[in-house]
């Protein structure tokens, strides 16, 4: 017996099957009924039940890209704020290798990084590091928030609405998964896609949304809507998907030709590369002028989903 | 302490440059602004302001008490503010911040020296007994500007505010039950509050625009033009043409503000 | 013969008083929400979960909470001074020990969750009226819970056991028995009594506290669906 359907909005406490069906995340079962524990959305496939949360805090994942704030520089490591009840570090060798260096002129307080979880521990402080394409430090643009939850939203099917509102906006856009939105382009566009992104979140769970955000940039930078309507697919719901799926795909591309390179670099040096090496050679693809890490200003850097 | 992302200055101080702000404001202009009064029974003068995202509540309640020596014959105000935890997750619970005290006492300057309150008319009887007001100022959501938004919330809690009659009968004061009084009010002040980002002079900041000016001015005018109280805030120093150019324009403004009351 | 009875304000012994609930009103809290019955007005904020400075009070393997119930000082016929006070501070206590058989906190260890309740206007039954108010700003904060804690009073007035006193029924009446609970258990998560009772009187008077908390748990819902649903 089940008394809910698909998408359905629930919240805490509500019985949602009996027995035969299985309690997936964001649900328990007691006494033999599958109940919701949080303010969502009804996920049914098969016989397993899962609510996907409204909102919900970011809480960091290994192998998670996400945006954080420098918030403190140490000894041998900077504290980061990734905008989640856990604070990240990002150690000064994960950067620099085994080098020594003043780590304040590489990042200082209020820099605004793009990182990748390395390793949560069991108190979920995250380990982070730049290891991947793009990652580092962002020059100019703005940051926008948007919750956690309605990351895989802005994403779309595919990359269907980020790549729509790059196109249109020029703006470069790159999505941390803990609901942080680093966007760069003319003044007035980041404007705009600030303003589309907070529409995305507050209407996230309504239909046509992509259309709807696609006449509002047309409007906006065209003064007229655009010739033809998208064909909406309805989004195939796609809060249930994993968040950024296929940009994780990406990533994992990325890693396996990188761990193909150092295997060849293996064969050639016939030594094991020491894990600094790495990051010099990423670091030397990636100088500025100031010795610091640059992400914006590095044109030839793509940033996620650009599946061109 | 917030720290605020160095892209996000950068960003904020270009487009003020460009006489342009995150929200699409001009320099000049106010958020949307809404006045509600008498929203607490038990206060005998209340009002909520909600300036774009800010929201303050005042509450107004008269008590009976000693006049000060040096006034026998004048009621006597008392201004309150407390910067509630649920208002911003950088709030503390505990006694009033320095923050919360400068507030209470800008907002408490203007309605003071402009005289507004005819003070003289709460007296019951010289030298023993004179009405007390407390104007206690709730911040329940902290979106910037603060001081503006308690400016028009205590203005317009006071102009609903109604005191009960007192007499003297038999050398004891005699408060009535049902018979109550409209507070006297002879004017009407409105605050205005500016930042200075990069070199411009910015009206009704935002949070953020907060976080990344380097100095408030707060300028209180009343209904006739007369500047009756200022305030310099923050880190870093104005210039005299900054100041005079923020004078000017909230004469101007404060017209606008005191059209919400 | 007790249906008969007509209180002072025209309610029924069953009746509650009119209540309004609202998810969701300041934009800088994680959840919040507003609630009005009779002449009370509440409003609570909630932040979290989130990292907390007070180490001591952080537990390694869930989350915790923190609680401040706090009267405003327009709130009641004579100025309350601001501040804490012994009254508030058990309050404060008694709603997170009530709020907390319902959270979820496992996935949050060593983080921290702030609720505050203000009460804006007092009249009779703050507490349970801040617990329930508290509640639905946890469930708009996204906090994972297993049901929605509510609360509800009931008491004994001129000798008759009524629901939901107000505040004059607080002060003549003979006794006040607030409880909160989780309704689809019916497990209960505050019980307090003031005042004289038989061990009839103190059931009957549990009974009709916990058909009220069911009422009002239907407001709670109607209130979170109505934020969130699609139009």
């Amino acid at each position: 017996m089940i008394h809910v359907e698909n998408k359905d909005l629930v919240i805490p406490g509500q019985i949602l099957a009996d027995d035969e069906y299985y309690s997936g995340r964001g649900t328990f079962k007691e006494n033999g009924k599958v109940c919701s524990s949080l303010l969502g959305r009804v996920s049914l496939r098969n016989k397993k039940i899962r609510v996907i949360p409204l909102k919900s805090k970011y809480v960091p994942k290994k192998g998670d890209v996400v945006i954080g704030k420098i918030k403190d520089v140490r000894f041998s490591m900077w504290d980061v704020d990734i905008n989640s009840p856990y604070s990240g570090i990002l150690p000064a060798f994960e950067v620099f290798g085994r080098e020594k260096k003043e780590l304040n002129r590489v990042f200082d307080v209020g820099d605004v990084l793009f990182l990748r979880v390395v390793e949560v521990d069991e108190i979920k402080k995250a380990k982070l590091g730049l290891k991947g394409r793009g990652m580092g430090k962002f020059k100019g643009g703005i940051i926008v928030d948007i919750a956690p939850t309605k990351v895989p939203r802005l994403i779309g099917k595919k990359g269907s609405m980020i790549n729509m509102i790059k196109d249109k906006t020029k703006c470069k856009i790159v999505v941390g998964q803990n609901g942080l939105v680093w966007v760069k382009g003319n003044e007035d566009m980041e404007q705009l896609t600030r303003e589309i992104i907070h529409l995305i979140e507050a209407e996230a769970h309504t239909s046509g949304l992509t259309n709807k955000i696609k006449n509002k940039l047309y409007l906006t930078i065209d003064g007229e809507l655009p010739p033809e309507e998208i064909e909406e697919v309805e989004e195939e719901f796609v809060l249930e998907k994993p968040k950024l799926q296929n940009f994780k795909e990406e990533l994992e591309e990325e890693e396996r030709q990188e761990e193909e390179r150092q295997e060849e670099e293996k064969k050639e040096k016939k030594e094991k590369p020491d894990i600094g090496e790495v990051i010099e050679e990423f670091k030397r693809k990636n100088k500025s002028k100031d010795g610091s890490l640059s992400y914006g200003d590095n044109s030839n850097n793509s940033f996620i989903l650009n599946n061109k | 302490m917030e720290i605020v992302p160095e892209i996000t200055r950068k960003s904020i101080v270009n487009l003020v440059s460009n006489d342009k702000r995150e929200d699409g404001r001009g320099l000049d202009e106010y958020r949307d602004i809404s006045i509600e009064t008498n929203v607490i029974s038990k206060a005998e003068g209340s009002a909520r302001v909600k300036l774009g995202g800010t929201q303050v509540i005042v509450g107004i309640k008269p008590q009976l008490g000693s006049p000060f020596p040096d006034t026998p014959d004048l009621g006597v105000l008392m201004t309150n503010c407390e910067m509630l935890p649920m208002a911003d997750p950088t709030f503390e619970p505990g006694p009033p911040s320095d923050d919360s005290i400068e507030l209470a006492r800008v907002v408490d300057r203007g309605i003071r020296e402009s005289e507004l309150v005819e003070l003289d008319k709460l007296c019951v009887e010289e030298g023993k007994h004179v009405w007390m007001l407390f104007i206690d100022l709730h911040i329940i959501d902290n979106c910037g500007n603060l001081f503006d938004a308690c400016e028009l919330a205590v203005m317009a809690a006071l102009k609903s505010t109604k005191i009960p009659v007192a007499s003297i009968v038999d050398e004891e004061v005699v408060i009535s039950e049902d018979e109550t009084f409209d507070l006297p009010i002879n004017n009407e002040l409105a605050l205005c509050t500016f930042v200075k980002i990069g070199d411009k002079m910015v009206i009704d900041p935002t949070l953020s625009e907060e976080s990344v000016a380097s100095a408030r001015l707060n300028v209180g005018v009343t209904k006739d033009g007369h500047i009756c109280s200022m305030q310099k805030g923050g880190k870093e120093p104005l210039t005299k043409d900054d100041i005079l150019f923020a004078v000017n324009l909230a004469v101007t403004k404060t017209k606008e503000l005191i059209e919400h009351l | 013969m007790m249906s008969d009875l007509v209180r002072d304000d025209g309610r029924k012994f069953d009746e509650l008083r009119p209540i309004k609930i609202e998810a969701g009103v300041l934009e800088r809290a994680d959840g919040s929400a507003y609630l009005e019955v009779g002449g009370n007005k509440i409003l609570v904020a909630v932040y979290g979960p989130r990292e907390s400075y007070i180490r001591r009070l952080l537990e390694p393997n869930t989350g915790v909470i923190r609680c401040r119930y706090n009267m405003a000082p327009f709130s009641v016929d004579d100025r309350k001074r601001p501040g804490p006070d012994r009254r508030s501070s058990e309050i404060s206590k008694i709603t997170a020990d009530a709020l907390r058989p319902a959270l979820m906190l496992e996935n949050y260890p060593r983080s921290m969750i702030d609720i505050y309740i203000e009460v804006i206007e007092a009249e009779g039954g703050t507490r349970c009226a801040g617990i329930t108010a508290a509640s639905v700003a946890l469930v708009d904060a996204g906090v994972p819970m297993k049901d929605i804690v509510v609360g509800c009073a009931a008491g004994k007035v001129y000798d008759e056991i009524v629901l939901d006193l107000s505040e004059k029924e607080d002060k003549e009446g003979q006794a006040d028995v607030p409880i909160a609970m989780m309704p689809r258990t019916g497990e209960i998560t505050l019980l307090q009594s003031d005042g004289n009772l038989t061990e009839e009187e103190f059931a009957k008077a549990v009974d009709l506290a916990m058909e009220g908390c069911r009422k009002v748990n239907e407001i709670q819902k109607e209130a979170l669906m109505r934020k969130y649903s699609i139009e």
